[in-house]
């Protein structure tokens, strides 16, 4: 029983990671092939970084998530802080209204999302809005359910009287939640960003159809050069990406799970 | 006579439909210490919440110092509380716990460093400003708590059971303590506990509550000695409540039997509840005095026996220094002043009978009690 569970585990992983080892081992290959490896070499990886477009795609991933994530991270702390304050019935509404796009086909979303903003863009009388400012907008909204998500149940955790608290020694609400609420929920808040990060330079199906042909993200880029003869550099600039995100998520796991550690000590100190 | 800090005029909190507060009308002088006492619920928290400010009346007046203070939000009062649970902020550590509430108003830094240092000292808090509060045994958190609370300067402190977490030798030790703090920064403590002999001990005045109401209001000699009602009569310390018809001035019958007592300004014949605390009842041989009885069980205290005592039916309990045993009849006699009478109220015949009492009572009636610790094991094994 216990082999067979084993071999399953096995075979699980080759299938899950199967594709990806062999796409970061062709990612060194000396050779010109996609299938025959000649020996290992850096020259993809150079090649690479001397390409000015997929540098230029590389920025602007970097850009748009830094921007999408801090700007949602603003945005579902603060909409967090709001659903906290409600009653019950309507959190449990505002909630499943939140989750619902994390649920909906990216496809769908985008295709969504591309119609939406066209339609916009013509009552602007502009009839080429896509680009920058919608792909923005685009991951501002995707990302906003996942800060939410993670800084709610800080929020919950929260003891009320620290903020009674803070009033009772003089403190004003706004003050309060800078001095008190914020440093105590910072842990949910960054696990958030660091996620909203994540999602951004990871998205492909969304941006595609809100972005224009002038505003290329690493993951269109790499969709486009499929579309032309396929180089081996196409693998050394995926294994960059996987292993960038392989490594975000390793810290939120670490982020994550120090922060359980320091709410347990604080759990068994109150006893 | 002094000035009132506090005056609460017919203060009335409902939550969901339900009345928490029902007419509490309360006025505090400056400088007391004042003891909230009543059972769980009965709405001791929920007043020192009015006058801290985190819930408004749904009807009624809050005056602070004279001036009507409904509408004054909590960070603006010159109150600090002390909470149930301390809510020290666990991201800072104890000195900076300790000057939030100066920072936050701006005091200058070198002025913030020399009031926490003092009151640091006032606590015996020195050597932990660095400590971080999760560190910190729970006598010293509260430590923290009320240092943080002391350290602005309120006119007025709100406890709410502070010492309800320590255990009962750090208990005893705190309580002295407290009282030294409030007589030595002179300000008003409101102090909410419901343990009555806390409340006696430390209290210029006590104020009972039950049901969203307020009892009685005394110094704890008149609230032991003079209780309003079998409620009062029932909560502080242990009596006999037996029905009684008032005679005439200074005349009470009860238990069959015409006894004088020192109370007056009753109608004639008006029905009362008489209160008689079991350690002022003086044991006898039966043929000395008109009451006798049956002692049907004897408890050892150490300094006294405790005794249970079957009078026509109804159980009396007695403190008595004198050898009793088991079985024997013996004969209670009463002095006029070891008697208390009351008028009849809402919670007569619901106290001061002891036919069903028994030490082991208060545990063995608990149902919570078994299946508590079984559901704590099944929570075990589950994790
Ligand atoms: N926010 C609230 N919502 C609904 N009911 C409440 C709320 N706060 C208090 N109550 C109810 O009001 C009643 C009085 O509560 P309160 O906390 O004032 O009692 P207490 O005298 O402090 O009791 P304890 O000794 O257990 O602390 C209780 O029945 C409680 O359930
Ligand atoms: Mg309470």
């Amino acid at each position: 029983m216990r082999g067979i569970s084993k071999a399953y585990m096995v075979l699980v992983m080759v299938f899950l990671y199967a594709p990806i080892a062999v796409l970061i081992f062709f990612s060194f290959n000396a050779g010109n092939s996609t299938s025959v490896f000649t020996g290992f070499s850096l020259q993809w990886y150079k090649e690479l970084f001397q390409d000015e477009e997929t540098l230029s795609a590389l920025y602007n991933t970097l850009v748009v998530a830094l921007l999408s994530s801090g700007i949602s991270t603003v945005l579902g702390t603060a909409a967090a802080v709001g659903i906290n304050k409600l009653n019950k019935w309507m959190k449990n509404v505002v909630m499943n209204i939140t989750n619902l796009p994390m649920m909906n086909p990216d496809i769908v979303t985008g295709i969504s999302m591309m119609l939406l903003f066209v339609f916009a863009g013509s009552i602007l009388g502009s009839d080429d809005v896509l680009g920058f400012g919608t792909l923005l907008i685009a991951h501002i909204t995707f990302n906003l359910p996942y800060v939410i998500l993670s800084v709610l149940p800080k929020l919950r955790q929260l003891d009320s009287h620290l903020v009674e608290a803070a009033e009772d020694l003089g403190c004003p609400a706004n003050k309060t939640f800078f001095k008190v609420v914020l440093p105590n929920i910072m842990s949910g808040v960054i696990t958030g960003f660091m996620m909203a990060f994540t999602l951004s330079i990871d998205d492909f199906v969304i941006s595609y159809f809100v972005s224009g042909p002038s505003f290329q993200t690493l993951p269109l880029r790499i969709y486009s050069m499929t579309k032309r003869v396929v180089r081996p550099s196409i693998n050394a600039l995926s294994t960059l990406i996987f292993v960038s995100i392989l490594v975000l998520l390793i810290v939120i796991n670490v982020l994550q799970a120090k922060d359980e550690k320091k709410a347990e000590r604080r759990r068994r100190a109150a006893k | 006579m002094k000035n009132k800090i506090i005056d609460l005029h017919n203060i009335t909190v409902a939550f969901d439909g339900e009345k928490v507060l029902d007419g509490i009308d309360l006025s505090i002088e400056d400088g007391q210490f004042v003891t909230l006492l009543g059972p769980s619920g009965c709405g001791k928290t929920t007043t020192l919440r009015i006058i801290g400010g985190f819930i408004s009346p749904d009807s009624g007046d809050v005056f602070f110092d004279g001036k009507r203070i409904n509408d004054l939000p909590a960070y603006k009062r010159q109150v600090s509380t002390i909470f149930q649970r301390y809510a020290l902020f666990p991201h800072l550590n104890v000195y900076d716990n300790i000057a939030f509430g100066l920072r936050v108003q701006k005091v200058p830094k070198n002025e913030i460093a020399e009031r926490v240092a003092e009151v640091i000292k006032m606590v015996n808090l020195s050597g932990f400003e660095k400590r971080k509060i999760d560190s910190l045994s729970g006598g010293q958190q509260q430590r923290v708590a009320i240092a943080r609370a002391i350290v602005t300067r309120p006119k007025v402190l709100l406890l709410d059971e502070p010492l309800a977490a320590l255990d009962l030798k750090l208990r005893k030790d705190m309580q002295v303590e407290l009282k030294n703090i409030q007589r030595q920064l002179g300000i008003t403590f409101i102090f909410v506990t419901h343990d009555q002999e806390e409340a006696l001990s430390m209290s210029d005045v006590v104020v009972v509550m039950d049901g969203g109401k307020i009892q009685q209001i005394g110094t704890p000699e008149d609230i032991y000695n003079e209780p309003v009602n079998a409620f009062v009569a029932d909560f502080i310390g242990e009596s006999n409540i037996v029905d009684g018809i008032m005679i005439e001035d200074n005349l009470v019958k009860f238990a069959g039997q015409k006894i004088r007592c020192v109370d007056k300004g009753f109608g004639k014949n008006e029905p009362v509840d008489v209160v008689i605390r079991p350690e002022d009842i003086d044991v006898v041989s039966p043929n000395e005095s008109p009451l006798s009885g049956l002692v049907t069980a004897v408890t050892f205290k150490g300094v006294h026996f405790e005794a249970i005592v079957d009078v026509d039916n109804f159980k009396w309990m007695i403190q008595t220094t004198d050898m009793i045993k088991e079985g024997q009849e013996i004969g209670l006699l009463l002095n006029p002043d070891d008697m208390h009478v009351m008028r009849k109220s809402e919670y007569s015949g619901m106290f001061g009978d002891y036919s069903s009492f028994s030490d082991e009572m208060d545990y063995i009636s608990d149902p919570d009690y078994v299946e508590d610790e079984e559901s704590e094991e099944v929570a075990e094994a589950e994790e």
